[in-house]
């Protein structure tokens, strides 16, 4: 749908572009989400010194694994954005397209752990400990795969030379859900 | 950039050649005007207040004449007593004090104001309006459903809000957290928007001091709910996971914690309260400063003190928890920081009479309602006190007390603040007058009976009656002939109150079509809104004709000028 | 206050005189405020031909309106949360030396009461539950623990001016004395689901013979 953007988007008084001021806002809204709900689980897991025990049961290589995984994609996000800076699309998208593997394996993993943990026992319910795991990791998961949608809805438009801006933006999103899993990644799989 | 800014630019002026009516479903449902969307928001909310108010008058009356037959309800039996109370108070928060005073005054006022066309995202302000919309149905769906509507208050406290069991409302409590999660998702669209269009798209020559105090509140309210709101998203999570598949983050039994909740809601809680009072502020002074044909007095002061207002806000929450079972030595703490907030909050009140200090003041229907506000609102500020001292609040929590200071603060402030924009914007928003006469009936007939609803209700608290009891003859010491009639006189108040409305209704219509044309700058006000036609067409101004900003919003009474007003506009 | 409620317990005088302080010196201010603005309403009235003036409240004299009163208020908040805490620490963090304690359960909804009995001790045989209706000897200090079986509840006694929420899963203890003997209510005062209107119970504060009197009655009731 052509949309003919109004006055008040192109101008910008503060000097930063209105889609980069923006994204920092959403982030700054998505980081006291994560941080709420990170500071309440470190709260019961001070108090609950027996939680260990069910947090031995994590696979922490898998948790490495996807740390990885999750840490190449934001390169390629970072190739993505020099390239739509030079204006060139078609590489921009190729790259993007990488950045978009990498969640699709994020997500794969995620799924074999979880069947695995599921199939075990440890379900959502079976005790505050997996509550926190599941709600927090699953959060997470839900912004890697609204990510790699958009992600997709930009590509395909960086590869037709268009809204070329939007490349720097989603990266910025992209490393924010980055630098959440590192936390997480820690808190759910390494504290023992 | 310079380059794409021309283009779009000529892009728009042929648009704007080639004009042609779209279908009135797209032109006034799926617009992406800001003015549309801020009426949408407006007539919302003001149907979403008739709904708030029709609960009042049902329980109101069930507690002054308990157990008649309501005209219009019915029978109240206990559990659509407690549903009452809870919809009752989550709609008027967060369905008609958010969308009216944030969404919609901010939708209108900001791209007017600081001389844009529209908002900097439009499509996501169509969205964050859908999806407010969305979220108000489903509240209302939750009313109709099996078990009825929810009914543990709107602070919702597990383990009553978390267990069927507890609640009998299942289905209900879902439907009602659902529909505040969809609502905090659409205001936090709103708000980024809000925030991104103040920031970057004034008119050339605004700096951050030239901008008028109503938008500095709009935007600092949406950031203050930016920041709380987070925590309780994610707790508001946890409370659907422990009702629909039975987790236990808030079940002690399991290793969960029941006060977590009031941590997470009362942190997003109390700075809610300043996410509506800021704006109402900001309508305020905005009249204010027009009427009195005042600067107002100290605009970075006003400015630095809702900063610091807001900040403190952060430190406050537990001070809704003083005997919930919270460490006391922390009720310590937070008696101080409470009470420290009543300094930046009187400061505001002082500023706002200091003012009208030399001011040449004219009494119109809109600056009546901000003079009212701060009449009333310094009521509702000075019996905070009583409630932040923990000493005091070991008895007054949970008494009518409360709730009367309440009522004091979001009466002004919903109410009030909302009559005060509506009616100094009309002209603006349908290009007509209202009329005097009948505003200034309404006026007087909403704020007498407000008195005398609320004043009654101090007393109650003072006497040992406690909130959410729907049937007080099973307390022997709050059943006296004396306390049935101040719960009379409230209710009566309240029916009196509720048929003034009738005028204002009457008023607005009328108005509307039959109204004095009013012109583009009926109140001699400064700020750019006021320099385009009214009602404003679509982008605001002719591409040519954008406004250029000179100086501040409130240069009235300058000894260098003939007239007492000097629009912001104007080259010097 | 005592024209509004009674006072009952050791405590509810200074918790009164705290909401007296408060009362005092946010009246005075509220006058103040309230009647400067009606003034200034009146006085700035709009009169045909007069400009209003152009004040930036920038200078340091007139600045001064603001500056004092904001300390002045600053000094009243100090007074207040000087009061309030001490009063604060009396009633609920510290805990005097107790003649006797009582268990109270609130559950949906009802409230329930374990005496101690003759031995004066808590779980032993011969305790004594009731259900609405605490017996407590006056002029002597109560310990009490609540509990609650299912949601929150809130224990109030207002003519002791004294609350507490009962919160699942934990034990929390307080105090009180009564002062004089009488009959009055016991109400929840935190929503706990349909019956929260109903859960009203009486507290009996009786003189040491009555009290007496009624453990052996009801002592001699349970114990077959």
């Amino acid at each position: 749908m052509a949309h003919a953007k109004p006055l008040a988007t192109l101008r910008s008084a503060t000097g930063i572009p209105t889609g980069r001021l923006a994204v920092w806002w959403v982030l700054a809204s998505e980081v006291v989400i994560f941080g709420g709900l990170l500071g309440v689980y470190l709260m019961h897991r001070i108090g609950h010194p027996e939680w260990a025990d069910a947090a031995a049961h994590t696979q922490t290589w898998i948790g490495a694994l996807n740390t990885f995984v999750l840490l190449t994609s934001s390169f390629t996000a970072v190739l993505a954005h020099q390239a739509a800076e030079k204006g060139n699309g078609k590489e921009a998208a190729k790259f993007l397209c990488f950045t978009i593997l990498g969640a699709m394996t994020f997500l794969v993993v995620k799924s074999f752990e979880w069947y695995n943990e599921i199939s075990h026992g440890y379900t959502i319910t079976a005790n505050t400990f997996w509550s926190f795991y599941y709600t927090a990791a699953g959060l997470h998961a839900l912004h890697v795969i609204a990510g790699a949608i958009i992600m997709g809805v930009v590509a395909f438009d960086a590869f037709r030379g268009r809204e070329l801006h939007r490349v720097e933006l989603i990266g910025i999103y992209w490393h924010f859900v980055d630098v959440v899993w590192i936390f997480l990644f820690p808190l759910l799989y390494i504290a023992k | 950039m310079a380059d794409t800014v021309v283009d779009v630019h000529q892009h728009e002026h042929a648009g704007h050649d080639g004009h042609h009516d779209p279908h009135w479903i797209v032109k006034y449902l799926w617009s992406t005007d800001h003015k549309i969307i801020a009426m949408q928001y407006l007539f919302t909310g003001m149907f979403m207040g008739i709904i708030g108010a029709y609960m009042a008058y049902v329980f109101r009356m069930q507690l002054a004449f308990p157990g008649i037959s309501v005209p219009g309800f019915g029978q109240v039996s206990p559990g659509e007593y407690n549903s009452l109370i809870t919809n009752h108070g989550s709609i008027m928060i967060f369905w008609v004090a958010m969308p009216v005073l944030i969404a919609a005054f901010g939708n209108y006022l900001i791209p007017l104001m600081i001389g844009a066309d529209d908002m900097v995202f439009p499509r996501i302000n169509r969205l964050s309006y859908q999806i407010f919309l969305v979220s108000a149905i489903i509240l209302l769906a939750s009313l109709f459903v099996e078990g009825g509507g929810f009914g543990g208050a709107w602070t919702s406290y597990p383990p009553l809000s978390a267990e069927g069991d507890y609640n009998q409302t299942n289905l209900g409590s879902s439907l009602w957290l659902l529909a505040v999660a969809l609502e905090f998702v659409a205001f936090l669209l709103g708000g980024i928007n809000f925030i991104t269009t103040l920031m970057n798209s004034r008119a050339p020559g605004m700096k951050a001091y030239d901008i008028p105090m109503v938008l500095w509140m709009i935007v600092i309210a949406s950031i203050l709910f930016m920041l709380s709101v987070g925590p309780l998203i994610a707790g508001a999570v946890m409370l659907f996971f422990d009702q629909t598949i039975n987790t236990g983050f808030y079940d002690p039994t399991r290793g969960g914690d029941p006060i977590l909740w009031q941590h997470l809601f009362w942190f997003f809680g109390h700075p809610e309260v300043y996410v509506v009072l800021l704006p109402a502020i900001g309508i305020t002074v905005d009249v204010i400063a027009t009427f009195a044909r005042k600067k107002i007095f100290g605009y970075k002061l006003v400015l630095y003190t809702a900063v610091a207002t807001g900040v403190l806000s952060f430190f406050v929450w537990a001070h809704h928890q003083f005997i919930a079972g919270i460490d006391p030595r922390m009720a310590n703490v937070f008696t101080i920081t409470t009470l420290l907030i009543s300094v930046p909050i009187a400061e505001l009140l002082f500023v706002m009479i200091a003012t009208l200090y030399g001011g040449s003041i004219r009494l119109t229907t809109p600056m009546l309602w901000a003079l009212a506000f701060i009449a009333e609102f310094l009521i509702g500020g000075v019996t905070g006190i009583f409630l932040g001292a923990s000493g005091a609040d070991i008895y007054f929590h949970d008494t009518y007390f409360v709730l009367a200071h309440f009522h004091y603060t979001f009466f002004p402030i919903a109410i009030i603040g909302t009559f005060c924009g509506f009616t100094y914007w009309f002209p603006k928003m349908f290009g007509r007058m209202m009329n005097d006469t009948l505003g200034k009936i309404h006026f007087w007939g909403t704020i007498i009976p407000f008195n005398f609803i609320f004043i009654p209700l101090f007393v109650l608290g003072m006497g040992g009656q406690h909130r959410r009891i729907y049937n007080f003859q099973h307390f022997p010491e709050l059943a006296g002939p004396e306390m049935y009639s101040l719960r009379q006189i409230a209710t009566i108040s309240l029916l009196i109150m509720l048929a003034f409305q009738a005028v204002f209704f009457f008023n607005m219509f009328w108005s509307w079509f039959k109204g004095e044309k009013a012109g583009k700058n009926p109140w001699k006000a400064n700020t750019l809104e006021w320099t385009t036609e009214s009602p404003p067409g679509h982008g605001n101004w002719p591409p040519d004709q954008m406004p250029v900003v000179y100086r501040g919003p409130y240069e009235y009474g300058h000894p260098d000028r003939e007239e007492d007003y000097w629009p912001q506009h104007l080259p010097s | 206050m005592e024209r509004f409620l009674i006072q009952a317990s050791t405590y509810a005088g200074s918790i009164d005189g705290v909401i007296m302080l408060i009362a005092l010196l946010v009246g005075f201010w509220f006058l103040l405020a309230e009647g400067i603005f009606f003034w200034l309403i009146w006085k700035f009235r709009a009169r045909p031909g007069e400009k209003s003036q152009y004040l930036t409240g920038k200078e340091k004299h007139v600045k001064r309106w603001i500056t004092i009163p904001h300390a002045l208020v600053l000094l009243c908040d100090v007074f207040i949360i000087i009061a309030s805490v001490r009063v604060w620490y009396d009633v609920k963090q510290q805990l005097p030396e107790a003649d006797s304690t009582i268990r109270v359960i609130g559950q949906q909804w009802a409230w329930t009461f374990q005496h101690p009995g003759i031995d004066n001790e808590l779980d032993t045989d011969d305790d004594i539950y009731t259900v609405g209706d605490l017996h407590v000897e006056v002029e002597k200090t109560y310990h009490f623990q609540l509990q609650s079986r299912d949601v929150l509840h809130s224990f109030s006694v207002p003519v002791f001016r004294l609350k507490q929420d009962a919160i699942p899963g934990r034990s929390i203890t307080g105090w009180f004395q009564a002062t004089e003997t009488g009959d009055h209510d016991v109400q929840c005062a935190e929503i706990c689901g349909i019956g929260h209107g109903i859960m009203a119970a009486r507290i009996h504060i009786e003189d040491a013979q009555t009290h007496a009197q009624w453990i052996a009655d009801a002592s001699a009731a349970t114990t077959p």
